[in-house]
């Protein structure tokens, strides 16, 4: 970073930088910026209402009315995977935010105090890993109900370890730079030095880390959705859609077609908008699941 | 090596007791009372507390782990609430499935995940390695109930080519067609990560010195990339592959519904559609001994492809 600049300018300047690195992580942003705001404007996008059933127009195929078709109580499918992106987006975006804050924290703390309280911390983190998230999710969620603050918490907690493991590594490298030996001269609290001077260092990289997670979280709610273990109906969720139209796939398969894109296409953009920067981050990384 | 060993299954026992811990603590903080919960508001009281007697409920919470956790290991996980068979029995009968759709699907993902990412890594930054992982990013972007489905949609409802619900019967080509829709669901996915791991492991290992000596002393290309660096590449790939064994056993259970294939995922859905606490403590003992039993093997595997593991 130039000094010359000031922090926010710099810090601007290498982000664009790094996006222009890999054109792909600007395809990645622009579809997912486009779904934000569908979900954001969903009454002005979809004028039809979501939750409106009509016994005459069940399992209709797509036409000019119903543009994705009507499912089996006849609501309309398109207006549904517009208010469903609501759901996928609030439970991704909390829960990824969540598991950043807990397992970076916890990541610091494990690499800033070294020693045997690292040790026990990162064995957890590995167990925790070892385990299968969905299933460990599913049980969770099954446990305490398919509520949103469960479901939320259920994905946050399976997506700890990454975030640990990310912001653990910097840290111990940091701890033995200068400019920590200064500020603990100066006699700055662990708690000023890891906040206000490695955070904003290590930074960069737990949100590349979030992007790809936040494409892990979204998937993993449409996964419990469609086991049966999501938000309530009749609340439209992409996975609950899928779960529903599965009933009915034999004849009337755009129950589940329009879903499954629309899961697909933003976990997909998702991924190339991390994928592209973590790239452009770490050129080591370049390519790594 | 015997070290190592030890230290890696010392790690396994700990893994195996911090599970079972977090399972009874998972059960535990269940709101309400399970025995209220399994007969529903109408039941009585004495049917209440003759349940709890018989789910050990009554008993202090240390006497309950400890009976929990000599069971779990002793192969007891308790009676299903459902059936009323023992619980370890149910997953055995199911288990086999699982495991043939689990490996097969492993083997289809290193047949074509490992030579495409040496590939993708060969040639870097043209056409090959784009479309590799361009391919392999959209692969790993598939929730798999989702490319199930669209299997299923073009290839069983569309062509008929295989049949809808996938129930292998005995001859062998039925069981053919029962397994290669799952596998081929499951293995796709399981290639893009293979790729992108062996692509990047690759592209590391072509950069060491090792590799230059070897093509200056004359050795053909075809020789390092395939004997030389690939065999270096494929330590993290293993560990990876490791690791990965509990992803792909949670896509399995998102596949075994679609196809309406019997395994561990049917019953884990099965017992929470009907609130059998019994069955899904056991099944969370199952995959987590199944794991760490991997892991294990991971460990070992790893210390075979790379003998400086075992000096450490």
């Amino acid at each position: 970073m130039s000094e010359t600049l000031s922090p926010a300018r710099a810090m601007l300047k290498s982000t664009l930088r790094a996006f222009n690195t890999n054109k792909t992580s600007w395809v990645g942003l622009v579809i997912f910026v486009i779904v934000v705001l569908a979900a954001i404007f969903a009454p002005w996008i979809a004028p039809l209402d979501p939750l409106d059933q009509n016994v005459m127009l069940r399992l209709k195929p797509p036409s000019g009315d119903n543009w994705l078709g009507t499912d089996y109580f006849g609501r309309d499918i398109y207006a549904r995977l517009v208010y469903g992106a609501r759901i996928s987006l609030i439970i991704g975006l909390a829960s990824t935010a969540l598991a950043m804050v807990i397992g970076s924290a916890i990541g610091m703390i494990a690499g800033w105090r070294g020693g045997r309280l690292d040790t026990l911390i990162m064995q957890l983190m590995d167990i925790l890993l070892a385990f299968p998230s969905l299933i460990l999710g599913l049980i969770i969620v099954a446990m305490l109900g398919p509520s949103m603050t469960n479901i939320i918490v259920a994905i946050a907690l399976t997506s700890i370890p990454p975030f640990a493991r990310i912001a653990r590594a910097p840290t111990i490298a940091m701890k033995e730079r200068e400019f920590v030996d200064a500020c603990r001269a100066l006699g700055f609290s662990d708690t000023r030095i890891l906040l206000g001077h490695i955070l904003p260092n290590i930074l960069p990289e737990i949100l590349v880390m979030g992007s790809l997670w936040l494409a892990n979280a979204i998937r993993t709610e449409a996964s419990l959705a469609f086991i049966g273990l999501g938000v309530k109906p009749p609340i439209p969720t992409w996975g609950g859609m899928i779960r529903e139209g599965f009933e009915n796939i034999l004849d009337s398969y755009w129950l589940v077609l329009a879903p499954g894109t629309a899961i697909l296409v933003v976990v997909f953009a998702l991924n190339l908008l991390g994928d592209g920067l973590r790239d452009a981050i770490d050129p080591k990384l370049k390519g790594e699941a | 090596m015997t070290a190592f060993l030890i230290r890696r299954l010392g790690f396994a026992v700990i893994t195996l007791f911090a599970v079972l811990t977090l399972v009874f603590v998972l059960v535990r903080i269940v709101p309400g009372d399970p025995a209220q919960v399994i007969l529903g508001d109408q039941a009585s009281r004495e049917a209440i507390e003759a349940l709890r007697e018989r789910l050990g409920l009554n008993l202090p919470l240390y006497h309950q782990y400890v009976v929990f956790v000599w069971g779990a290991l002793g192969g007891d996980w308790g009676t299903s609430m459902m059936t009323g068979r023992p619980v370890i029995q149910e997953v055995l009968n199911v288990l086999p499935w699982t495991l043939e759709l689990t490996f097969l699907s492993l083997l289809i993902g290193v047949v074509i995940g490992v030579p495409l990412g040496v590939a993708a890594a060969v040639r870097r930054n043209r056409f090959t390695d784009y479309a590799a992982r361009i391919g392999s990013l959209l692969g790993l972007s598939f929730p798999p109930f989702v490319s199930a489905l669209l299997l299923l949609l073009a290839f069983s409802i569309g062509l008929h080519w295989f049949p809808v619900i996938s129930a292998k019967s005995g001859s062998l080509s039925a069981w053919v067609e029962s397994i290669t829709l799952p596998a081929i669901n499951l293995g796709l996915i399981t290639a893009a990560y293979i790729t992108r791991v062996t692509r990047s492991a690759m592209l590391e290992v072509l950069q060491e010195d090792y590799v230059r000596t070897a093509r200056a002393k004359g050795v053909p290309w075809t020789v390092v990339v395939w004997r030389h660096a690939l065999r270096n590449a494929l330590i993290p790939v293993i560990t990876i592959i490791g690791l990965y064994l509990g992803i792909l056993i949670g896509n399995s259970v998102l596949t075994e519904i679609v196809f309406s294939r019997p395994g561990l995922g049917k019953l884990i859905v099965g017992a929470l559609n009907q609130r059998d606490y019994t069955m899904l403590q056991g099944m969370m003992v199952i995959y987590t001994l199944v794991v760490v039993l991997v892991n294990l093997a991971t460990d070992i595997a790893y210390g075979i492809a790379d003998p400086r593991v075992k000096f450490k």
